[in-house]
């Protein structure tokens, strides 16, 4: 999937230094993950591969996807200051690094522990000029990259799943970009992960939410650019 | 309207319409967006301010960065300036000074606006903003100026990714020289053809540029690199305005430097396995780096 490219990936974005793959791009892959999650995590890891784990530190990586789930975007000041705000939050944070040669040079695994939110596995990649994607949640593959409003469905593997969410979003007359599906096993659970052309409303998400076999779902905003 | 991939195709359709280049970028870039050329020119304007205020804190910063690499160099060029005779006229002070400021700011986690990478994010406002500082130029001359310098990168990035991993650091502050050769061509009403040889003759003169910073951090060499790259950048306009043509067309050299980029070794694309990131030096920082950042 070819992005188009515009004026604006070649002068901006505006952004906290000093890396758009390792800071920028570390904090978009936060910001997703964080919104993925749902809430403000009580505690989260952060598992830093190969160049994330090896320059991270210098780079700010570290700071800039802690910012990244707490909320912070690529252009706030406070990411240089993340690690006291999520103290004052009482968020419990920590990283290891790490070295496979299985993961992409820019990888990153966050898990993250909520109040009411059960402990979830994110898995993200800064592709360079700060372009991300998440690649796993919980163990299903995705390809989430921010360019989209993008649903998010883990629910049980049945027939006739991909026809309720499909309809319910075509009687909104929203078109599907792209659509990405998977599962752990056949009649297990399974994920869809949809990029949509338009913004969902509250009411066919309220829809969607209901269907009794979703057992995960977020609508997860466009990033900005 | 949409925007042609080739400067070829983009000079002839300017041309054909009687039109500057950033005319015929902001044109396309609303019909692209669909939104209004005043409301691309207002996005353009968010980044110049973002430059603007970069400058401004990093003229007042002599804080090092989190490895201690870089950070107070500006302060230093500052400093002689005021007291000392130069060797540069106030103009070429000011890209310097500008440059630095800009590139340390990103070093120590300051806001930035990336052009085209953060790495490079000092060599276009430093010529676009000095320099109009010094023509006397207003907002809408600046904003026509980094609209064409966009224009550039994007068109290199067409056939080349803006990325030192990709390509080395030619396709990185070899780009952004490019671009600011090109906005301040505009700047100084170059006509469109010099404002694309303004581009080609820099990126001629940074062919094979490679990537190689030490512990893989954005600061040796890159951060005094802008500074030189800013400069360089007022030369390739200054050649071009007075009428010198590249030979070999700005297409032709972008080709030509994915051709470099693609036989480069891995080794000098941003991994830092060599060059300056391995000598006796480079290496000493990073095992110190290495090993401070353990125990912290």
């Amino acid at each position: 999937m070819e992005k188009v490219k515009t004026l604006f990936d070649v002068i901006g974005p505006v952004m906290i230094g000093p890396s758009s793959s390792h800071t920028a791009g570390a904090v978009r892959i936060g910001l997703l993950a964080g919104k993925i999650f749902g809430e403000i995590p009580q505690k989260v890891c952060f598992k830093l591969y190969n160049s994330f784990a090896k320059t991270g530190k210098g780079h700010g990586t570290d700071k800039g996807l802690l910012g990244g789930v707490l909320g912070m975007d690529v252009d706030d000041e406070s990411i240089k200051k993340a690690f006291d705000i999520a103290k004052k939050l009482n968020v419990d944070y920590s990283f290891e690094y790490l070295e496979s040669y299985n993961k992409h040079p820019n990888s990153v695994d966050i898990i993250l522990e909520g109040k009411n939110i059960p402990k979830m596995k994110i898995s993200g990649i800064s592709k360079g000029a700060g372009e991300v994607a998440i690649t796993k949640i919980n163990g299903y593959s995705f390809n989430i990259n921010g360019d989209y409003d993008t649903l998010i469905l883990i629910y049980k593997d049945k027939p006739g799943m991909i026809y309720k969410v499909t309809a319910l979003i075509q009687s909104a007359n929203l078109n599907i970009a792209t659509m990405h599906c998977d599962r752990s096993a056949k009649g297990q659970e399974a994920s869809m992960g949809i990029c949509l052309d338009g913004v969902i409303s509250d009411e066919i998400l309220d829809k969607l939410t209901k269907i009794e076999e979703v057992y995960l779902i977020r609508n997860i905003e466009m990033l900005k650019k | 309207m949409i925007k042609p991939d080739t400067f070829r195709d983009i000079l002839e359709l300017s041309e054909r319409r009687n039109k500057k280049l950033y005319e015929i970028c902001q044109e396309c870039e609303a019909d692209s967006l669909e939104i209004s050329q005043e409301e691309i020119r207002d996005r353009v304007k968010v980044i110049l301010d973002a430059m603007k205020e970069a400058i401004k804190q990093g003229l007042k910063s002599k804080e090092k960065s989190s490895s201690g690499l870089s950070g107070d160099d500006c302060a230093k060029l500052v400093k002689k300036y005021k007291s000392e005779k130069t060797l540069f006229p106030e103009t070429l002070q000011k890209v310097l000074t500008y440059s630095l400021a800009t590139v340390e700011q990103n070093a120590r986690m300051g806001k930035i606006a990336a052009c085209p990478t953060a790495g490079s994010c000092g060599i276009v406002p430093a010529v676009i903003i000095a320099m109009s500082e010094a023509l006397n130029l207003d907002e809408e001359a600046q904003i026509n100026a980094l609209i064409t310098a966009g224009l550039v990168g994007e068109t290199v990035s067409n056939k080349l990714a803006l990325a030192g991993a990709v390509a080395g650091c030619q396709s990185e502050c070899g780009v952004a020289a490019a671009m600011a050769a090109a906005g301040l061509a505009q700047m100084c009403e170059g006509t469109n053809e010099q404002i694309l040889n303004a581009a080609a003759l820099t990126l001629k003169n940074i062919m094979g540029l490679v990537c190689d910073p030490v512990a893989g951090l954005v600061e040796v060499p890159c951060v005094k690199r802008n500074a030189f790259l800013s400069i360089y950048a007022v030369t390739g306009a200054e050649l071009a305005l007075a009428g010198i043509e590249s030979v070999i067309p700005v297409d032709e050299i972008v080709d030509a430097m994915k051709q470099v980029g693609q036989m480069m070794s891995p080794k000098l694309k941003e991994s830092s396995e060599a060059g300056l990131a391995t000598t006796t030096t480079g290496t000493r920082i990073t095992e110190e780096l290495a090993q401070k950042w353990q125990e912290d």
